[in-house]
């Protein structure tokens, strides 16, 4: 795409004046796929538009590691709607540089649908681009706190928790790592109130014990 | 539409949420000014409160049930605003006790109080009620209109149909069927509701789906509750799919995945049905 056209995109974002013209624009700008959209399409996690935040976030989530850098300054923000969002998209790209924030967020943030959406992200982080001291340590950091994290008292975040352990199991190298997610999510099953939970405990078990 | 969130009778008012973080209002004082009569909007009050925290105590009750009777508290419409919150709280009280005293409410003038009523007889889920229930419908479809400058039609259909759904009232079956039919959408998916509660008919938990490509975010969202609650594993796609927020779809298809591991002899089984389930909750997060 000309980088005029990329301006034009740009451009229909910033004078859109209608909550429907937003979230068209949002979109046709996401679709662009390039890098020259990304600090609007980040200006518009802020814009209240639930709409056109969605659209914005797919649109990074898609553009990946290339909005990582960009997101991660856009957290210090004040405003909390956009940083909720924010933190959906680090959680959808999985790039390791979102760690900190992800941990941060999922045990303490006060929206169960931005803890729940960092926990699920804990279990996708793309281990690789790390070296292999770095990516050790930080699964097992990432296994701690989503360990903490099936203590949350919404159900919503401790299922979060167990999807994220799953995937950390399956993806992680580590056999006394993979026992311990084990052990953690056994112990889940035994005590968790809520049956919905319990069932999801069963499904990571047994995807698990398949891969391995 | 009906709009029935013009019905203010009940709780959450900007009055109740100042009281509610009021730490010096204590269970003592609630039943203090449930009992008396001189301060008609503290009994109000009061009635509600003890509701909200689910104060089962007798003396609670019994002021409960009194209060059910109440004649002195009337809205400037004719209503009986400390029988609403009273017929609310009784069914919070989980006591199959009072269930007489909801049925003799369902005849209240009060078209809030009945509401009330059928909603906590459903909560209390004892058959006795069944036939007060029915005696709502009286007429069918057909005298089911609104009332004249009112927000509501002349009976909360979707109360009563809800309650005989869950109340398990088979008898009720044929005159439920005709109000899939009723122009106002939440008789109308109320009345599948109950029927796939019923007779466990796919035809009516399909009514449900379709109710997710409503233009109305408030039909989707309640369609999407009322799938939860009636455990259709046939609308899992379309609940991920509907827009609506996805916490919403999360509680609906969490309702089912629970409907069905708690219906199943060993619970240890998980099915491809509720794995397929798991993998769209999984990807709503």
């Amino acid at each position: 795409m000309e980088d005029q056209d990329i301006q034009g995109l740009i451009e229909a974002v910033q004078k859109a004046d209608s909550a429907v013209g937003l979230l068209i624009a949002v979109r046709s700008l996401a679709l662009s796929c390039h890098e020259k959209a990304i600090p609007t399409l980040i200006e518009a996690l802020g814009y209240n538009n639930a709409g056109a935040a969605a659209g914005a976030v797919k649109g990074l989530i898609n553009l990946g590691d290339v909005s990582v850098p960009y997101l991660l300054q856009q957290i210090d923000g004040y405003n909390y709607g956009a940083r909720a969002w924010a933190t959906r998209a680090l959680a959808g790209i999985g790039h390791p540089s979102a760690l900190d924030h992800l941990q941060e967020t999922a045990l303490r943030d006060f929206s169960l649908s931005v803890r729940r959406s960092a926990a699920k992200g804990l279990g996708y982080i793309e281990w690789s681009k790390l070296s292999v001291s770095e990516a050790s340590e930080g699964q097992k950091q990432a296994t701690e706190t989503l360990s903490k994290v099936l203590d949350d008292p919404e159900w919503v975040v401790r299922y979060a928790a167990v999807v994220g352990l799953q995937n950390l199991a399956i993806s992680v190298d580590n056999q006394s790592l993979v026992n311990s997610i084990v052990e953690k999510l056994d112990h889940q099953l035994e005590t968790d109130s809520e049956l919905g939970v319990c069932a999801r405990v069963k499904l990571a078990l047994a995807e698990i014990d398949r891969e391995l | 539409m009906v709009d029935y969130s013009q019905d203010n009778n009940g709780t959450g008012s900007p009055t109740d949420q100042g009281l509610l973080d009021d730490p010096a209002y204590t269970i003592e004082q609630a039943l203090n000014n449930l009992q008396q009569t001189d301060d008609p909007s503290a009994r109000y009050y009061a009635a509600w409160w003890i509701g909200r925290f689910r104060v089962n105590e007798p003396v609670a009750i019994q002021g409960l049930l009194t209060a059910l009777e109440d004649n002195s508290d009337r809205s400037p419409d004719g209503g009986y605003p400390l029988r609403r919150n009273a017929a609310k709280a009784l069914g919070k009280s989980g006591d199959v006790s009072v269930v007489p005293a909801l049925i003799e409410a369902l005849q209240c003038p009060d078209y809030y109080v009945r509401e009330s009523a059928a909603q906590s007889l459903e909560m209390l889920g004892d058959q006795q009620a069944i036939p007060g229930l029915i005696s709502l419908l009286n007429g069918g479809v057909a005298a089911a209109q609104q009332v004249e400058g009112k927000p509501h039609l002349i009976q909360p259909y979707e109360a009563i149909l809800e309650a005989l759904g869950t109340l398990q009232a088979k008898n009720a079956i044929s005159l439920i069927e005709p109000f899939v039919e009723h122009f106002v959408p939440k008789v109308k998916f109320a009345a599948a509701r109950a029927l796939y509660q019923l007779t466990n008919d796919p035809v009516y938990g399909e009514i449900l789906v379709t109710a997710l490509q409503e233009t109305t975010l408030q039909v989707r969202r309640s369609a999407l509750m009322d799938l939860g609650a009636i455990g259709y594993l046939g609308g899992v796609d379309a609940i991920g799919n509907t827009l609506a927020e996805n916490s919403l779809k999360l509680i609906s298809l969490k309702g089912i995945l629970e409907h069905h591991l708690s219906q199943q002899e060993m619970p240890q089984e998980l099915n491809d049905d509720l794995v397929h389930l798991m993998n769209v909750m999984d990807s709503l997060l």
